[in-house]
């Protein structure tokens, strides 16, 4: 399924800054970046809950934020791309 | 049933793969190129020189995400195998039986048998599909000649006799090849089989065809614990695939043959998009390659029945399933290998 994670992390420390780094990684190491803090992943239940984990760790509760967003796996006709940077289809033909 | 993940195409030969993290990022002149997550490819695939980091590779090995390299043209130059893993007992069966004559046999006649079976009903379909366009008594013929071959393929039990058979099948499959190639037919003809070079547009593309299914068949049975390169009718030699290529000759004719057939009848590719070099070869070009790639990953996504699970499951899996049932025959979990007999 397609899964929309963004995410707010206060960065007025260099603690913060650091966190911004580390949660940016991990969402990357799951799917793609479409905008600044906003990142497209496809990936299935289990991959989604390891995830999870793996963000609720980092993240400051008092002052972070995390949304997650299922679009399940007829998501095509949900997203719309409007404007620059275009994503990759990632369950599309791949060639490069 | 496990699900078919997707598989990457690198065309670009001054591409270097390299990993971050859990990412594949695909670099040229330092600059990055694209970046996907890894855990949703299947397998890369590259054509070109400029390689790979060891880290990806050692990356792809262990979670057995497989990675072929081609020339540009489309040769096979290698393939990434990580530790053998998996199961040994397994394996050891496999080699047990690949020592003996009429234990391998016994699997090489059901490869056979599937290749005929599915080559036969390739014809017939066509004299159903076209009975005005196609010589149907010819057709008939030929079919009824598999027939037999058939019949005399399954009491079988010499390796030797069935290599015989196969020739002979295959020999009557190329003879009304030609007349199932129904649209551009001054550009495409085909007048047998023609390799290393391919000397013409639909061999070219035949040969390409067959280097993808080995890759994916090469991986499948790597990923059940198999040794792809541990054979029953083709003989061990070093470097060769032995077991992916038994493996292929059930799906030759309905996979990459008909694949082929449906691109040029569909008038998907054109004559121009191929060129002759000086030493006769006839390659496709880039533009023709990933749309030759692209149609091949629609046809992956397709799904159909299986008919010996009878469950949907996407073209592309069946490579892997067919590893699957090979495995549980060895096991001793099936009494028989099932070939895949499509109609």
């Amino acid at each position: 399924m397609l899964v929309l994670i963004t995410y707010d992390v206060q960065t007025s420390s260099p603690d913060g800054a650091r966190r911004l780094r580390r949660v940016a990684k991990v969402c990357q190491n799951y799917g793609q970046r479409v905008q600044h803090s906003v990142f497209e992943c496809i990936v299935d239940a289990a991959q989604l809950t390891k995830l999870k984990l793996e963000l609720m760790e980092l993240i400051d509760h008092e002052k972070d934020s995390l949304r997650i967003y299922r679009l399940g796996n007829k998501y095509r006709n949900k997203v719309e791309h409007i404007g620059a940077k275009p994503a990759l289809d990632l369950e599309g033909t791949l060639i490069f | 049933m496990r699900k078919l993940l997707n598989t990457l195409y690198v065309t670009q030969p001054d591409a270097y793969l390299s990993l971050d993290g859990d990412n594949i990022v695909l670099l040229k002149d330092q600059q990055a190129l694209g970046r996907l997550p890894l855990h949703n490819l299947e397998s890369i695939i590259t054509f070109g020189y400029t390689g790979a980091s060891p880290a990806l590779m050692g990356y792809c090995a262990e979670r057995n995400i497989s990675i072929t390299f081609l020339t540009a043209s489309g040769r096979f130059l290698a393939r990434v195998i990580g530790q053998s893993r998996g199961n040994v007992t397994l394996r050891k069966a496999q080699y047990r039986i690949s020592d003996q004559e009429r234990e391998s046999a016994l699997i090489a006649r059901n490869f056979i048998i599937g290749k005929i079976y599915n080559h036969k009903w390739m014809l017939e379909r066509m004299t159903r599909d076209y009975p005005l366009r196609v010589d149907v008594e010819r057709f008939k013929s030929i079919s009824h000649q598999l027939d037999e071959y058939l019949y005399e393929a399954r009491s079988c039990e010499n390796l030797e006799t069935l290599r015989g058979l196969e020739g002979q099948a295959a020999w009557h499959y190329y003879q009304v090849f030609d007349d199932m190639i129904l649209q551009q037919k001054e550009s495409f003809t085909f007048h047998g089989r023609s390799r290393r070079p391919p000397r013409d547009h639909v061999n070219a593309m035949l040969s390409f065809a067959y280097i993808l299914l080995t890759h994916d068949m090469a991986a499948a049975l790597e990923s059940v614990g198999l040794d792809a390169y541990v054979g029953f009718l083709h003989r061990d030699r070093p470097g060769r695939v032995s077991l992916a290529l038994d493996m292929i000759e059930e799906l030759r004719g309905i996979y990459a043959d008909r694949f082929v057939l449906s691109l040029i009848n569909r008038k998907e590719v054109t004559p121009n998009g191929f060129y002759q070099k000086e030493n006769g070869a006839v390659l496709m070009t880039d533009e023709t390659r990933k749309l030759f790639l692209k149609a091949w990953q629609a046809k992956k996504q397709e799904m159909i029945t299986h008919p010996f699970l009878g469950e949907k499951i996407p073209w592309g899996l069946v490579p892997y399933v067919q590893a699957l049932l090979l495995a549980r025959y060895l096991r001793g979990d099936l009494d028989e290998y099932p070939p895949f007999l499509w109609k």
